[in-house]
């Protein structure tokens, strides 16, 4: 029997805000345990929260660049539950009114277009870390991420395969980076997903149970565990059982779901109006002060790049799906005005570079003008394509200067076209055997020719003029 | 000696005119406690040393005259579930033992800037969970007034300290009455203030949408004074409001204030005498040249439930977070972290926290919450509403503030429906966020004293507290001590 | 309403309290007499009233973004039972 999945995204992301959403305390990551920690974000009794003005204008600018709804009268609520990362044993999140709603993101997958829906988007605190202590079968207690900021964007259950939840990630990540409001470093957790998937036999209208798998790190894991559990459920389903409601933890290490023990875990989370916060009304102006500021997001990026550089959409989907490369992409073009050999370069020895020393693309580092400025001097002849590949090597990981780098290494092109004819003519008389071949019809040994010359001329002549001289001087034979 | 039955303003004038040096002063209030609180009971912690480390600095900045606040110097205490750093903080409960706060709460800060010399911390019901202040782990407070009464609650300490003499004024809160029902059991002056002019800031909260801080003294003037330095916005509360210290202009000029008599609070259950004194105070004020009129607040039986609703769904939120791992008390045995957390919680909190706690995870439990938890918000709205239109017409609402005197020591722990009934004329205040104070009207039959129920709109703490002024100018029972009386 | 033993059981598990069969027993009776009580509520008719969390219009109380110094770790974990390497320690919990 055929099945169809069903999936649903609650996806966390950090704010790359300065400090914590209720105390000032910083949120840089890392840190010695407890040591970016307050009596006001470790809950002491007595202490208060205050909200960070500007989780409120992030969470603005994510709904409206998601096409929500701004909940111009919102409020915050506790969510009670007990566990050693949540010192007051409640987490500040958003349940009545969440301060975005009802938006979409557009995806496309194998050149199909859907829009994914947005249920809400809410703003809660992060809670702390367990570190297991092996030496003392103990659990150790952090609490230097409890407090930072979270949206918790959720989708409605739109999506039918892992690419489309592929896609809509990729897509909300750009828009995060885009927008700003957060670095998404999945390794360090600042993006993680929840998904929600149930299955039904394709002769059924009506939903299946679902499960939700908790807190999994990165694209592939994500793809690992819908696949895992989807077979998991028609296993399940056709083996006669049904399927538990029930939340389950990803091991991506073992390739399988684990259901989370549940007994203590009423799931009855008691939410009430957070009586220490007041609501947060947003006027009109101030979300129209938010869009004017908006930067210009993925979509409208990628339309401008394939209607005014005419790349080839792939190489656009793969550019502004990244901050970083478009970081990378502007600020080379900005220095050269050369669109496709910017987009080459990028496509090619950017991200070729990028995988050869495990760089993530956030991790780039090299001054990205000097990308645009040997683009030129490729271009002007100063130095010819493979030597300028070498040259990007070495900016790519020493961040060196094009330009100086090639005098100060003698790596300009033979501009002397004397030089290149004195050398042409040289290489023929000594290659007696080779023009006696050429003479009886072997055009190939004009090639191995070349390889002396340039040889000769260290690599560092136009291998146009190079060529072009050859065929001049066996002309004259 | 006898300074010690003066008035905080009294004292804290002849420390200015140096009669009186501030550690002579600190040393005769300990001396006080040491003698009295054997009986009394109102202080959890006494922190002698501390207590006179601080008078040695206010008095030295008193002399440089960097302390110029009426009140440098005056000994006071305050109720032990606000944080004090460096210094033991119970609120009453087994589960804070222990506790020694790295920060304090704004009000007790504002109060060590003005110069105040900090006696210690002050008995009550635990987490503020009562009227009588016998649910504490550290024992019941004793009325001064009556070795078997209870002084009223949760504030027990706070009020029995002020009439006992042990402390000049006080730090009490109050979530449905716990300032005001005290004062009124002890024979002091108490204010109840608006929501959010006094920052929550280091109070322990029992229930943060209804807690508020205030002072109790011996009169009017002290009150006010005491208002003058713990109020005005606080940036680390959220609801503190964005305005300035309450200042007041005690003239005891009340000619033409509309005085409203809400006549569903004079009905059955009322203590005869108590009802007897608290309609002669209206008449006192009447003569005075206000204008006392009877209206009507239908609402009034709907303002308990809605309270208690409120209240033990906030407490069992707040209260989670003591569980045995971060601060206080940890169970010695248990096998797994859940174990850790039921019996710590369960060895560490008394059965009227417990109760509460339950009742709160009961109301807001999936299925029950729209019934309870969003009808008694709604409820809450409704009392605000009738308060608004009251004060439409009247600049204050005067009622008894219990419907007795003194309780008996243990008379009502075995029923609490019963007690918690006794709220009836507070809690309402706290539901609507108003401003009440309350002033010694009388005694009754056996020479326990009555409290008068003063209540304004929204930070109108002035108008209230000229009033009582007013009131208090031309009467003397808040000049009544528990043993002068007796001698009476 | 009837407080059942189900009920009391699991309000205890929602609140981490564990009662004997006395205290379980008095607590049921105290809350259903309570509860009863509160009953009363439903004779007010709240239709169209908005439920009040605030009674004050208090709205947008905010705090710049700011970085301020956190507090020494000795401090935040001064209080704790028990401790070890600068954190709290709990007994083992596997997630």
């Amino acid at each position: 029997m055929d099945y169809i999945t069903t999936m649903g995204l609650e996806v966390h992301t950090e704010l790359s805000t300065k400090t914590k959403i209720f105390c000032n305390c910083s949120t840089e990551f890392g840190g010695e345990p407890n040591t970016h920690v307050c009596e006001v974000c470790s809950g002491m009794p007595g202490t208060l929260p205050v909200l960070n003005r500007q989780v409120v204008e992030y969470a603005i600018r994510v709904g409206i660049a998601t096409n929500c709804e701004i909940t111009q009268y919102n409020k915050f609520d506790r969510k009670n539950y007990f566990y050693p990362d949540l010192p007051k044993a409640y987490q500040v999140s958003q349940l009545y009114l969440p301060i975005c709603r009802n938006g979409h993101i557009d995806i496309e997958v194998n050149g199909k277009k859907k829009a994914i829906r947005i249920h809400e988007i809410h703003m809660e605190e992060d809670a702390g870390k367990l570190i297991h202590d092996p030496w003392d079968d103990c659990t150790l207690v952090d609490y230097n991420r409890c407090g930072v900021p979270l949206l918790e964007i959720v989708s409605e259950p739109d999506f039918e395969t892992g690419e489309e939840v592929i896609a809509y990630l990729t897509k909300l990540k750009a828009i995060l980076q885009y927008t700003g409001v957060s670095d998404c470093k999945m390794e360090q957790g600042s993006l993680r997903a929840d998904v929600n998937l149930s299955v039904r036999p394709v002769t059924t209208d009506e939903l299946g149970t679902r499960t939700e798998m908790k807190n999994i790190n990165s694209f592939k894991a994500i793809a690992r565990a819908i696949e895992g559990e989807r077979k998991r459920q028609i296993e399940v389903i056709e083996e006669g059982g049904r399927v538990v409601q029930e939340t389950r933890r990803w091991d991506d290490n073992k390739g399988a779901s684990f259901a989370m023990r549940s007994k203590e875990n009423a799931q009855d989370y008691r939410y009430f109006p957070e009586p220490d916060l007041v609501p947060i009304e947003i006027s009109d102006e101030w979300i129209a002060r938010v869009k004017s500021e908006m930067p210009e997001l993925p979509d409208a990026k990628k339309a401008r790049y394939l209607a005014d550089y005419g790349l080839p959409e792939y190489d656009v989907d793969i550019i502004t799906g990244s901050k970083y490369l478009v970081e990378i992409f502007e600020q080379a073009l900005a220095a050269c005005n050369e669109p496709k050999e910017v987009s080459n370069w990028i496509m090619g020895e950017v991200l070729r570079l990028a995988t050869e020393t495990s760089t993530d693309v956030e991790d780039i580092s090299f001054d990205f003008a000097n990308l645009g400025k040997l683009i030129l001097l490729v271009k002007k002849n100063v130095v010819n394509r493979p030597t300028a590949k070498e040259v990007f090597e070495k900016m790519f990981r020493e961040n060196v200067e094009p330009e100086q780098y090639i005098k100060e290494n003698g790596l300009e092109m033979v501009q002397d076209d004397n030089l290149v004819r004195e050398v042409v003519v040289k290489v023929l008389a000594d290659n007696p055997k080779s023009i006696a071949e050429w003479k009886e019809g072997n055009e190939k040994v004009t090639r191995f020719l070349m390889g002396q010359c340039m040889k000769q001329l260290k690599g560092k002549a136009d291998p146009g003029t190079v060529n072009a001289v050859i065929a001049e001087e066996l002309a004259k034979l | 000696m006898d300074w010690m039955n003066m008035s905080a303003l009294e004292v804290g004038k002849k420390i200015k005119a140096k009669e009186i040096g501030v550690e002579e002063v600190t040393k005769a209030a300990l001396d006080r406690i040491a003698e009295k609180d054997k009986d009394v009971n109102a202080f959890i912690t006494v922190c002698a040393d501390e207590a006179m480390a601080q008078a040695k600095k206010v008095q030295k900045g008193i002399d440089e005259g960097t302390l110029t606040s009426p009140l440098a110097g005056v000994p006071m205490a305050v109720k032990d579930n606000m944080c004090t750093k460096g210094i033991l903080t119970t609120c009453a409960s087994k589960i804070l033992t222990g506790f020694k706060p790295f920060y304090s709460s704004t009000a007790v800060n504002r109060l060590e800037e003005a110069g105040a010399v900090i006696l210690g911390k002050l008995n009550m019901d635990e987490f503020a969970m009562g009227s009588t202040s016998e649910t504490s782990f550290y024992g019941p407070v004793v009325n001064p007034w009556g070795s078997q009464r209870s002084p009223g609650g949760s504030s027990g300490g706070s009020a029995a300290a002020v009439a006992a003499g042990e402390a000049f004024y006080t730090l009490g809160s109050d979530t449905g009455g716990s300032i005001r029902q005290p004062a009124s059991f002890c024979g002091v002056t108490g204010l109840k203030p608006t929501y959010g002019s006094v920052s929550r800031y280091g109070l322990i909260a029992y229930a943060s949408s209804l807690d508020q801080i205030g002072p109790l003294g011996k009169n009017v003037e002290d009150v006010a004074e005491v208002l003058s330095i713990i109020s005005g916005h606080d940036p680390k509360d959220s609801t503190s409001v964005p305005s300035g210290a309450i200042q007041t202009q005690l003239t005891g000029d009340i000619k033409g204030k509309r005085i409203g008599i809400p006549k569903e609070y004079f009905g059955d259950g009322l203590q005869a005498d108590v009802k007897e004194r608290v309609l002669a105070a209206a008449k006192k004020l009447e003569e005075m040249g206000a204008i006392v009129e009877e209206f009507s607040m239908p609402e009034t039986d709907y303002a308990i439930p809605a309270y208690y609703i409120i209240a033990c769904a906030e407490a069992s939120s707040n209260l989670s977070r003591f569980d045995g791992v971060k601060y206080g008390y940890a169970a010695p045995e248990y096998k797994d972290l859940t174990d850790l957390y039921y019996k710590s919680r369960s060895q560490g909190f008394g059965m009227e926290v417990k109760r509460r706690i339950m009742i709160g995870a009961f109301v807001l439990s999936s299925g029950y919450y729209d019934a309870y938890y969003k009808k008694a918000l709604q409820v809450k709205a409704v009392i605000k509403q009738s308060f608004d239109r009251a004060f439409e017409t009247f600049d204050c609402i005067l009622s008894p503030t219990a419907p007795t005197t003194a309780l008996k020591l243990g008379e009502s722990l075995s029923d609490p429906l019963k007690m918690y009934l006794g709220d009836i004329y507070t809690v309402s205040v706290n539901l609507a966020g108003l401003p009440s104070l309350v002033v010694p009207c009388g005694f009754d039959k056996e020479g326990l004293p009555v409290g008068l129920q003063l209540t304004g709109k929204a930070f109108t703490e002035s108008q209230l507290l000229n009033i009582g002024y007013a009131f208090q100018q031309a009467t003397d029972y808040h000049l009544h001590l528990p043993e002068t009386k007796k001698e009476a | 309403m009837k407080i059942t033993d189900e009920m009391i059981d699991y309000i205890g598990i929602l609140a981490r309290l564990q009662l004997d069969e006395s205290e379980k027993e008095s607590a049921k009776n105290e809350m259903e007499k309570i509860i009863n009580y509160m009953d009363v509520l439903n004779e007010v008719d709240t239709t169209g009233i908005e439920a009040m969390s605030h009674a004050f219009p208090v709205k947008n109380v905010f705090r710049e973004d700011e970085v301020r110094p956190s507090v020494d770790r000795e401090l935040i974990t001064l209080n704790a039972p028990k401790k070890k390497d600068g954190c709290f320690q709990v007994p083992k919990t596997v997630e």
